[in-house]
């Protein structure tokens, strides 16, 4: 059948024949095996066609203003993304992140402007609703042991009424805050690219928690757990202490990106968060992070972030209608799921 | 009875101290009896083998020994001094180790990785204490050095992940964890149940390779003839008790199978 059991000599044993047998590759297998072994490559050449294509469609794709466009577009999806990334990873999901880092901005915005209390406060404040708000939904997750899905559809619910409740659906204008609230909607330049500090800020957190993930302990049991539980809690691993501060870092994560929502929009609108919970997702798994957990990088989500701006931006400048942005972006996930399931079908 | 049969079956062990000794163990789970005062002695440098039908008690003694389950009653005695584990780390810390059935590996991660999963060691200075790093290269080279000395040559790429190796591949990786964190002793439970013919010679080979280096055995199996292959002292379990220790000189498979059953009295 295949060219590789054809092609042994007359001369080889039995048992070579069956290494034969079990290591028969294709060049597919192979291909499958690299993509395997480096998650982020396939969203990296998705990122690069999309742009060639889109710059070759629209010259005007390819300005400084676009791209800083682009940049500025993804740094809130980008960051909310990295706490989607973390959890993720331990074979959970957040439907909440959005509610979340609303509520922190909501929290910070009034509190700042009602009180007068010094913005870095209010920030501090708003750090502490994330953490409590991650310690919440990891408690139900690891004490009452519910799924994670159920868990933050409920708390997604649970946060947006409180959000809404505490500011009675009253927006807080960029004007009206401290300069240090509104400092990460600040631009400089780079090389003719306008970049804002809430871009830079986001990419700050992708290489704190790269490194974290690739380099420490920590990192390397938030990808055992969500391999295998059982195996990681057989193996030594605490599981409940580690998925408690995956869900605590991805609070504090969420509260950062409220403060890079705040420069981004210059202002703090309690119905802000609108698809921000399931485009951090679509950023996730675009990026080639599995849905089963253990598998996936943070740079991959970087790039599964950029994809969607890119083809937001790209189909918006080549005139096409925004519904057909969806619709790409529709498309964009069934794919990366797809390719995610052939990629894990590797030998068992 | 039962130290009495152990020490006739090995008159050699008699002198030495036992390095895992567990006495009298009961284990009850409601009105169910796991187990009903076992005794076992595991000498340094033997493979034990742990025989038995199922829910003859086999299961229970081990996780009992291991830390997975606390005895109602009884004592074991780790180099004769007694020990109480209450968790499997308990175990761990104390030179116990087990490579459980399902093999409790990290299906997408590497062999090394595998091999220091939940010890890693960190780098050394600064970039260890405060960057928190791990020592990637040092853990590589020391998984490959645990290969080699244990005589894995199945295993080239320490940097393969374990989804992408075979059964018995697989099986190495976990008994070369036991054996390089298991400095007193490391027990096996089932490791030949789901292989092939050849790879269960090679986990067999890699448990003789344990015992030469002085590190002792308790293998449990369903299967006579790696019991028979490997074992020096064959511990029969029968309705939660130890129906006598034989070795496989002193018996034959089908004595064993008898005992076993119950078809003949030890």
């Amino acid at each position: 059948m295949s060219q590789s059991t054809q092609q042994v000599p007359a001369t080889t044993g039995p048992h070579d024949l069956a290494e034969e047998f079990l290591d028969r590759t294709t060049p597919l297998s192979r291909l499958r095996n690299v993509m395997h072994r480096y998650p982020a490559l396939s969203p990296a050449i998705v990122l690069i066609l999309a742009i060639i294509v889109f710059g070759l469609l629209n010259e005007r794709f390819l300005n400084p203003a676009n791209l800083s466009l682009i940049t500025q577009q993804v740094a809130v999806v980008g960051t909310l993304a990295i706490a989607q990334t973390l959890i993720i990873l331990t074979a959970g999901i957040d439907l909440s992140v959005g509610a979340v880092m609303v509520l922190a901005m909501m929290v910070t915005a009034q509190i700042t402007i009602e009180t007068g209390m010094p913005a870095i406060l209010g920030l501090l404040l708003g750090l502490l609703v994330g953490l409590a708000a991650g310690a919440f939904n990891g408690f139900l997750v690891t004490k009452l042991r519910l799924p994670p899905f159920i868990v933050t559809l409920g708390t997604l619910n649970i946060f947006l009424a409180l959000t809404l409740l505490y500011t009675a659906g009253a927006t807080v204008r960029g004007g009206e805050m401290p300069d240090l609230l509104t400092w990460s909607g600040t631009t400089f330049n780079i090389g003719g690219v306008n970049f804002t500090t809430g871009v830079l800020m986001m990419l700050v957190l992708y290489f704190a928690i790269a490194f974290i993930l690739n380099n420490t302990s920590w990192g390397r049991h938030v990808y055992a757990v969500g391999d295998d539980k059982e195996a990681a809690r057989l193996a030594g691993i605490r599981v409940n202490r580690v998925l408690m501060s995956v869900y605590l870092a991805a609070g504090a994560i969420l509260a950062i990106g409220a403060w890079i929502q705040i420069g981004r929009s210059n202002a703090a609108s309690p119905n802000a968060s609108g698809e921000l919970n399931l485009d951090s997702i679509t950023a996730v798994v675009i990026g080639g992070t599995s849905l089963f957990g253990g598998r996936g990088t943070v740079w991959g989500t970087l790039l599964g972030a950029l994809i969607v701006g890119v083809f937001r931006n790209g189909l918006s400048l080549a005139g096409l209608d925004v519904l057909w942005q969806t619709f790409a972006v529709g498309v964009l996930i069934i794919v990366a799921v797809s390719v995610d399931q052939w990629i894990r079908k590797v030998r068992k | 009875m039962t130290l009495t049969a152990d020490a006739a079956a090995t008159p050699a062990a008699e002198t030495r101290q036992p390095i895992l000794q567990a006495k009298n163990l009961v284990k009850t789970y409601g009105r169910v009896v796991g187990l009903d005062g076992v005794s076992l002695s595991l000498y340094p440098g033997e493979v034990l083998a742990i025989i038995g039908d199922n829910g003859a008690g086999k299961s229970t003694l081990i996780k009992c020994l291991t830390g997975a389950e606390l005895a109602d009653e009884g004592e074991i005695l780790l180099d004769g001094r007694p020990v109480h584990f209450k968790r499997p780390q308990d175990a761990h810390l104390a030179g116990i180790e087990t490579v459980y059935q399902t093999l409790a590996v990290s299906p997408a991660r590497d062999v090394a990785s595998n091999l220091f999963l939940g010890r890693e060691e960190r780098r050394k200075g600064i970039l260890g204490s405060v960057f928190r790093m791990v020592d990637k290269k040092g853990m590589r080279k020391k998984a490959r050095q645990q290969l080699a000395d244990l005589g894995i040559t199945t295993l080239q790429d320490v940097t393969v992940p374990v989804e992408n190796l075979s059964g018995g591949q697989r099986q190495a990786v976990a008994v070369a964890r036991a054996a390089a964190f298991g400095s007193k002793v490391v027990v096996l439970d089932e490791p030949t149940a789901a292989l092939g013919v050849r790879e269960s010679n090679q986990v067999l080979q890699l448990v003789k390779n344990l015992r030469d280096r002085g590190i002792p055995v308790i293998l449990i199996s369903h299967n006579m003839p790696h019991v028979f292959e490997v074992a020096d002292r064959i511990h029969i379990q029968r309705l939660g008790k130890c129906a006598t220790t034989i070795t496989p000189q002193s018996h034959s498979m089908t004595d064993a199978v008898a005992i076993m059953t119950g078809a003949r009295k030890a």
